[in-house]
């Protein structure tokens, strides 16, 4: 119970962690809004990106190695979707090949990230500034908890203009509402369907700086667990919506530290999943999923 | 186009997989097989290196056995049961296979008791090297163990807790299922209670990676003592919250925490880790010089042992146990692994971590003695305490 008697500590630990599913939930909602695929692989690459940061720190400045990561992930994402779902989209497997193709990937990506770390968790590089501990209303804390909220925030917002007010973004808004339709008045697909794998995938490496900045150590199965609610966070809000899964990312994020802080620490998990059987109950298609609201 | 490459795709993975599977041919000398059952990956993928390391090293000063004068080549073959409850039977079936006469480890009680149904199917006699869980050999009669078990060690722990430390409040946390946290958290709360103090107990999910909750609940509870034998990869996480929410309770747990892993994530910060275990670097200054020598020639075992020249305790730990199943093969003065089993019930030996002796009830090590280390968060070592022994 000690939820009651000093709520602070619980509510910012979840705001943080709220953030960082956001911005991990966005990338599985772009990319179902476009492709009606739910990839699996998406989680691991926010693994990889902890990987990338482990081994490029070591050896390089942190100014430059940050950069860096988030260049190799975005790299990462764009391959992926270009070696393992383009050529089955274009011969037009089924979407459930598809599916299980990114299953695939992400069991490799774990492969490769256990055959390079040689299955020990990896410490995290402690970034300045970021990593320094502040007290804020009573609860000592990282500054990057207070970071994180605000820079996803901001990031979702420039991420909403660039898809309302660009070409591009409006190329997607075109695709995810008729695939078919948009190629034939000349939309170049393709380029668009990277984009996106693009975006999900810079968000996931900017989400996975923050993340583990404060839980500072990296496994190959650091993906598992995040991604999986990051899955739930943006079927919460109504897959292929970007604000219902930052709301959805938010919404368990902060109730999962409430939820530890009112003693069932056993039961957190569980409650995660139990919220989200209960949302699809009420709203079958989520928070945001309406028919009306566009997809992207 | 699209055929031949498909083609030629599926021929280099079944290439990939051949190569995999080399061939093993023995040459004329006489061997025998040790099976070497320990995580090189998942939560305690740490540890079960370091221990590992112990039976590497007493191979590689050891490779042969003589048994009933005849000198035997020792091969020593080596899974990796993943800290998996669930793999760990593929994991122990494999080394069946591989035809052992005995099996060493493993680290780790949750995988020893998953695993050890399979090894008493096969007959064949395992030696636990750091599995303190009670039910690992309980009821199995193959199953034997040269370290001590949770009950003494959490008595040991809860005691420290409420004399030295001066606490009565404690908190405890444990990973939900896994048998060795769960188990010395239970003990710990018995004794703790028992000696007059009260524990607040709580549990996290498995890929759990966020415990600033936990560490908001030890401090919002007032309590004077964390008491959390979990993996060291959750170790780093709890040490790391436990510095950043700027909590001033020591740390305390068991012998798992006897990693310089958590050396390193407890260096350069205000924080105070005290554990039990079973062998404090410096008591046999030969061994110790020797394995540094040996760790420190290898960039692999370097590597293993988690990046500098520490010996942990389990690193001890495997170097007897290699040699204490070496001691039983000879007393049987054969490979069988059923004449093998007989004779571990007799079987004593003395070695860098003192004498070995089993009960004949469970086939458990007689130990009565904890050494106490304390985290020395300026150079990254331990440092020793006063040792415990009770009984």
């Amino acid at each position: 119970m000690q939820f009651l008697q000093n709520p602070m500590p619980y509510i910012l630990a979840g705001i943080s962690v709220g953030g960082q599913y956001a911005l991990i939930a966005i990338g599985y909602t772009m990319v179902y809004g476009i492709l009606r695929l739910i990839n699996f692989a998406h989680g691991d690459v926010f693994m990889v990106a902890g990987v990338f940061m482990v081994f490029l720190s070591a050896s390089l400045p942190l100014g430059l190695a940050i950069p860096l990561v988030l260049v190799l992930t975005v790299l990462l994402g764009f391959v992926i979707e270009r070696v393992a779902y383009k050529p089955l989209r274009t011969r037009n497997a089924p979407r459930m090949s598809i599916m299980i193709s990114a299953i695939g990937v992400s069991y490799l990506l774990q492969n490769c990230a256990l055959y390079f770390t040689g299955g020990l968790a990896k410490v995290y590089p402690q970034l300045p500034w970021l990593s320094d501990t502040i007290e804020i209303f009573g609860a000592v804390t990282k500054r990057v908890t207070l970071i994180t909220p605000v820079f996803t925030i901001v990031l979702v917002v420039a991420l909403v203009m660039f898809i309302r007010h660009t070409k591009i973004g409006m190329a997607m808004r075109a695709v995810a509402k008729d695939f078919e339709t948009s190629r034939l008045m000349g939309i170049k697909v393709n380029s668009v369907i990277s984009a996106t794998f693009i975006i999900g995938s810079f968000l996931a490496a900017v989400g996975s700086l923050l993340y583990f900045t404060n839980y500072a150590s990296v496994t190959p199965t650091s993906g598992g667990m995040p991604g999986l609610k990051c899955f739930v966070a943006a079927v919460f809000g109504g897959i292929g919506s970007i604000p219902g899964a930052v709301i959805g990312a938010f919404v368990i994020g902060i109730s999962e530290n409430i939820i530890k802080g009112l003693g069932w620490t056993t039961f957190s998990d569980a409650f995660t999943f139990a919220l989200l059987i209960v949302i699809l109950l009420v709203k079958p298609t989520g928070l945001f999923g309406e028919k009306a609201t566009d997809k992207v | 186009m699209k055929k031949v490459l498909s083609v030629v795709l599926c021929v280099c993975l079944l290439c990939a997989m051949m190569a995999g599977c080399g061939g093993s041919s023995s040459g004329g000398k006489k061997t025998v097989t040790i099976g070497v059952f320990e995580p090189a990956s998942g939560d305690n993928g740490a540890g079960g290196k370091q221990e590992t390391l112990g039976v590497q090293y007493a191979n590689s000063i050891q490779p042969t056995v003589e048994i009933n004068g005849e000198t035997y080549d020792v091969v020593v073959k080596y899974v990796d049961n993943e800290s998996s409850n669930d793999k760990a039977p593929s994991a122990a079936a494999e080394l069946v296979n591989a035809g052992c006469s005995i099996i060493l480890g493993s680290y780790g009680s949750g995988v020893s008791i998953a695993g050890g149904p399979t090894f008493e199917n096969a007959g064949i006699p395992v030696v636990g090297i750091t599995c303190t869980n009670p039910a690992v050999t309980e009821g199995n009669s193959y199953y034997f163990r040269i370290c001590f078990l949770d009950p003494f060690q959490g008595t040991v722990l809860a005691n420290y807790a409420y004399s030295e430390l001066g606490v009565t409040k404690a908190y405890c946390l444990n990973k939900l299922g896994d048998d060795y946290s769960a188990g010395l958290v239970n003990y710990f709360i018995e004794a703790f209670e028992g000696l007059g103090g009260t524990c607040v107990h709580e549990e996290f999910p498995d890929g759990n990676s966020d415990f600033t909750s936990y560490v908001a609940n030890a401090k919002a509870a007032d309590c004077g003592v964390f008491f959390s034998p979990v993996s060291t990869e959750a170790a780093q996480l709890i040490i790391d919250q436990t510095v950043a929410q700027g909590a001033t309770f020591p740390l305390l747990a068991g012998d798992t925490w006897d990693s310089n892993v958590i050396l390193q994530a407890a260096m350069g910060k205000d924080v105070n880790v005290t554990i039990t275990t079973f062998y404090p670097e410096g008591a046999d200054a030969d061994f110790d010089s020797n394995i540094k020598v040996w760790i420190n020639g290898d960039a692999t075992n370097l590597a293993n042992n988690g990046g500098d020249d520490t010996v942990a305790a389990v690193t001890a730990m495997g170097y007897d146990a290699y040699f204490f199943a070496l001691a039983a093969m000879q007393k049987a003065g054969s490979t069988d692994p059923a004449k093998i089993m007989e004779a571990l019930w007799s079987t004593e030996y003395t070695g860098v971590t003192g004498p070995i002796k089993l009960d004949q009830t469970n086939g458990d090590a007689i130990r009565n003695t904890a050494y106490v280390k304390k985290a020395d968060t300026a150079t990254g070592t331990w440092m020793a305490m006063d040792p415990v022994t009770i009984g």
